[in-house]
């Protein structure tokens, strides 16, 4: 503790702890260099959390690997780090290791491949301090890991620092790294996307552990995420980066209220918020981010600008003072001042759904699940196969999908929501239950009725990458389910540059491969597909998570007008709530192979009556830091429960905090009645609570 | 790419070109030269093959009394061997058995992998589990031996029953390992989605799964080639397969390699056609390696050369 008193101390702390300017970081490339970072400063100081925005490739990850001095031998470095007031750039890496881990730690955003999986958690922590203190003995580092672990929240942290990674769920590991990080009370923590692989509930407890982290040391916190949201929660000061450059930075409340750049107030516009009354257009930013190679004269924004003038395609503007403390790289962001995204880029409103006048009751239902039920059998043995216990996926899910409606599942990994849209997909009679489709029952289809029926129900899947066969040009991927389906092949040749020109793509691109395609653009091809067959029923499976913002705002604008215009029901399952509100009409919270909550979308989330949808409201971020400040987070405590393992009574009860309020009587009913979902005095919501209360976290 | 965007302006309403998968293929392995150069020579190899015999004034069969071990010249082009017969007939003779040989066996093998091994991997359970058996047992077997004791029953057959039984056991290592890949590419959500889209199993091994293998097939093809070539000498040691007076390249560079130093014009004209043929077919299989493949640099760059040749 003596060497973290030192580091403590005032005299030491003062000014920022580290400085960055002018850095520039190219890499050699098949088409020239890549200019990754052009000439960024920054500063922060003692207790300050920066936090750095940018989409993917704009450079943001690259900056912080270059003041960590992480970047591969080809990369071309130049400008200044100073931290406190040794210059980084240049020194042998033998040097910078003295600085790594001990003054400077790193949080990753992929918290498995950042612990070794051969030794246990405690050791790892236990080495990251013997590495930079030769004399601490064994048994004191041991000691000191067990503590460690207990401040970052670690249950039983004794015991469980006997345990190997594999044995501690995706939180505790990101936890573990983050008390290896504080492990030696650095000057400076660079946080890498450090909740992008977390569910949300989780992130919240680690954004909660990094804040505890800075209390505890002291420390400057660089946090790097693409996620708005967390930044306005945790941030001090925020710069967003653009094509490699900082394009704005300001203090967090003013960056969000007042933007100055018309990239920054594309990003705002283009993220869909929780608490947003009415249905708003999102803001897409046209186009793509640019190749950093050759990069033309000019703000590289440009071609994506609405605002552009000729003076932005040849003079690059300069990141100048526009007020206090407020920094934007813009010839035009004096016009700015009090704009709304919606106006500088000219999106229309929705029309409404012509289904709209037709009250949900009398719409056809297109898609009924009952009480289904699909359970994984867990086996021993090789020769003998014996069964062992049962993974309950999937535990009796019933809903109903009508005509011209969304309805948004959603939950943490590990609760069903994909087992359930597979088993609807499969058109197989499901274990127990059943599942009709525009009113058949899939029990008893012989193949050809389900291969009918499969016109009827298409799916848009998660990976835009994944999902499109690399070997086949596009116009065969947008007509192999017309193919499939026996449509002439004129038709189909007439058929595929309309369903291009549908979901916004040019018809000549369909010569072209999926890999010439940006994430966005594969993600359109996909939805042209599903579309072909002129579906009654669309199963989105988390279609624009792994989008950027400004892109992932143009699909769910799409996906949104194309519901509208061809009546088509949503199945839409995602784990991000605020798109969910954006675009469901009804949603179902779903918590260990059962739906929790069910109703409304906006009963739903103005007053969620069950626990479990409260506590995941309250864990999505609001890109908005004074509403962020003023919110009340509900944290639960644990991880999900195995499935295999459920408990009984309440599946919730284990993670509740209503259940540890109740008295005696009142918990053992929760142990052992499971509650069944009931309507509430809202006209359209059901939950399965025993003491269901609503609760508005908004 | 700007190329492209040209094309589309003002395209309205009129169908647009949609050139299939096998078109855009074609074009791009012809914008490969180092492919176009051994589609070339393969080819040429054929012609020549099948055509100089015929007006060659020697046969394979002929011996000249006259001239042993002869050196080339204008009447022998190739030289002569120890008794008298003319290398260059007995190398177009065996070029014929040789070419032949080397690919139907290449392909025949790799298709039989490809659809054994894709079939294991995407119906799994019993289909698994019993082709697998025979993959094993065959892999145990030692070839060499089964080849031998069955060699009686196909005497005097045509030698294309011994193209079959030397494609019979060169095929299940890349079964294994087309099982594999197929295990993994099962799971991929282009497969899902054509699943869901209500496409045939078998369709989807020959549309998706295959197509998404072919670098590896396409090696292992012209891989499979150049051993089959040489492999056809060892059997036929055996008494089996291409038998004296007959010849194939193999026959006759095994003849020769003992005279290699001392009289080169045994050896070398047919180790030269044996080199030329395996390369050429090395030549087309990278093109077309490069030419299925989507995102690759260098076919992009290829078809963007046809397509600029094109206009």
């Amino acid at each position: 503790m003596t060497a973290a008193e030192q580091f403590l101390d005032p005299v030491l702390a003062e000014g920022p702890v580290l400085t960055v300017s002018n850095l520039s970081v190219s890499f050699p490339s098949e088409a020239g260099r890549v200019d990754a970072v052009r000439g960024l400063s920054y500063e922060i100081a003692t207790g300050e959390v920066l936090g750095i925005v940018g989409e993917s490739g704009s450079g943001k990850s690259v900056s912080s690997m270059a003041v960590m001095g992480l970047l591969p031998g080809s990369a071309r470095i130049s400008g200044s780090v100073r931290f406190r007031d040794t210059e980084l750039i240049g020194k042998p890496d033998v040097e910078l290791s003295r600085i790594r881990g001990r003054r400077i730690a790193m949080v990753f955003q992929d918290p498995l491949s950042a612990l070794t999986p051969v030794f246990t958690v405690g050791d790892q922590v236990a080495e990251a301090l013997q590495v930079h203190r030769r004399e601490l003995s064994a048994s004191a580092a041991r000691n000191r890991a067990v503590e460690l672990l207990d401040l970052v929240g670690i249950p039983n942290a004794g015991s469980r620092a006997k345990a190997f990674p594999h044995e501690f769920s995706g939180g505790m590991r990101q936890r573990a790294v983050i008390a290896m990080a504080i492990a030696n009370d650095p000057d400076l923590i660079i946080a890498d996307e450090p909740t992008t692989a977390l569910d949300v509930t989780v992130q919240a407890q680690v954004l909660d552990v990094l804040k505890t982290a800075r209390e505890v040391t002291g420390a400057g916190i660089l946090l790097i995420t693409h996620d708005l949201g967390v930044v306005a929660g945790v941030a001090d000061r925020v710069l967003v980066m653009y094509a490699g450059r900082a394009v704005e930075s300001a203090p967090v409340d003013e960056l969000f209220a007042r933007p100055r750049m018309p990239y920054t107030l594309g990003l705002l516009g283009s993220l869909p918020r929780l608490d947003d009354e009415e249905r708003r257009p999102l803001v897409p930013i046209e186009g793509q981010p640019p190749a950093l190679t050759n990069l033309p004269a000019g703000c590289p924004f440009t071609p994506r600008c609405p605002l552009a003038v000729d003076l932005c395609r040849e003079v690059e503007p300069e990141l100048e003072i526009v007020a206090m403390a407020h920094r934007a790289a813009c010839h035009r962001s004096s016009e700015l001042v009090r704009s709304d995204a919606t106006d500088v880029y000219g999106v229309s409103t929705l029309a409404e759904a012509g289904t709209g006048e037709v009250p949900r009751g009398e719409r056809p239902v297109v898609l009924a699940v009952r009480d289904m039920i699909k359970h994984y059998p867990i086996t021993r043995g090789t020769v003998l196969r014996r069964r062992i216990g049962t993974v309950h996926a999937v535990d009796g899910v019933s809903f109903e999908v009508r005509q011209g409606e969304t309805l948004g599942l959603v939950g943490e990994s590990g609760c069903g929501k994909t087992t359930t849209l597979m088993e609807i997909l499969s058109l197989t009679q499901p274990e127990r239950g059943s599942v009709e489709v525009l009113g058949r029952d899939v029990t008893g289809l012989d193949r050809k009725a389900r291969t009918r029926l499969r016109r009827d129900v298409q799916v848009v899947f998660q990976d835009p990458v994944a999902s499109l066969d690399p070997r086949m040009p596009v116009a065969d991927i947008i007509a192999e389910p017309l193919v499939t389906h026996g449509v002439l092949r004129s038709e189909i040749r007439t058929r595929v540059p309309e369903l291009l020109r549908l979901v916004g793509l040019r018809p000549e691109h369909a010569s072209r491969y999926p890999a010439e395609f940006s994430g966005g653009q594969r993600q359109r091809i996909g939805i042209a597909r599903a579309l072909a067959l002129e579906p009654k029923l669309l199963v989105l499976d988390e279609p624009v998570s792994a989008l950027d913002v400004s892109i992932q705002a143009g699909v769910v604008n799409l996906l949104e007008e194309l519901r509208v215009r061809l009546g088509l029901a949503y199945l839409f399952v995602a784990h991000d709530l605020s798109v969910v509100r954006h675009i469901a009409d009804r949603v179902a919270v779903m918590y260990l192979g059962r739906i929790v909550e069910i109703g409304e979308v906006r009963t739903v989330f103005r007053a969620p009556q069950h626990p479990y949808t409260q506590a995941l409201l309250s864990a999505i971020p609001v890109p908005d830091p004074a509403v962020e400040r003023a919110r009340e987070r509900i944290l639960l405590t644990g991880d999900l429960p195995s499935p295999a393992d459920p408990p009984a009574g309440c599946r919730f009860r284990s993670r509740c905090f209503r259940y540890t309020a109740l008295d005696a009587a009142d918990q053992r009913r929760c142990e052992q009645d499971d509650p069944a979902l009931e309507r509430t005095d809202a006209p359209d919501q059901q939950v399965a609570c025993h003491f269901a209360a609503p609760y508005a976290v908004l | 790419m700007t190329a492209s965007t040209d094309l589309g302006t003002g395209a309205g309403e009129q169908v647009i070109d949609q050139p299939r998968r096998g078109a855009l293929v074609l074009r791009r392995l012809l914008g490969n030269r180092l492919a176009v150069v051994g589609l070339g020579v393969i080819v040429a190899l054929f012609v020549l093959a099948y055509t100089a015999p015929l007006v060659y004034h020697w046969d394979y069969e002929e011996l000249d009394y006259t001239a042993f071990l002869a050196a080339p010249s204008a009447d022998h082009w190739f030289g002569t061997t120890q008794v008298g017969g003319d290398v260059f007939a007995q190398t177009m003779r065996g070029l014929q058995k040789s070419l032949v040989i080397g690919l139907l066996v290449g392909v025949i093998s790799t298709a039989v992998a490809a659809v054994v091994g894709a079939a294991a991997g995407y119906f799994g359970g019993w289909v698994d589990r019993s082709l697998m058996w025979l993959v094993d047992l065959l892999l145990v077997l030692p070839s060499f031996l089964v080849i031998a004791i069955v060699s009686p029953t196909f005497r005097g057959q045509t030698w294309l029953v011994f193209v079959l039984l030397l494609a019979l056991f060169a095929w299940m290592i890349t079964a294994r390992i087309v099982r594999g890949m197929t295990l993994t590419l099962r799971e991929r959500e282009f497969v899902k989605a054509a699943r869901f889209m209500g496409v045939p199993p078998w369709k989807i091994i020959f549309r998706h799964i295959v197509p998404n293998m072919s670098s590896l097939l396409i090696i292992d093809a012209t891989i499979t080639v150049g051993t089959a070539i040489l492999a056809e000498t060892g059997l036929s040691f055996f008494g089996f397969g291409v038998q004296p007076p007959d010849v194939s390249l193999g026959s006759l560079i095994a003849a020769g390699v003992d005279s290699a130093q001392t009289f080169p014009w045994l050896f070398g004209f047919s180790a030269g056609f044996l080199i030329l043929a395996v390369l050429s077919v090395n030549l087309v299989g990278d093109g077309l390696r490069d030419a299925l493949d989507a995102g690759s640099v260098r076919s992009r760059r290829a078809d963007r050369r046809a397509r600029g040749s094109a206009t």
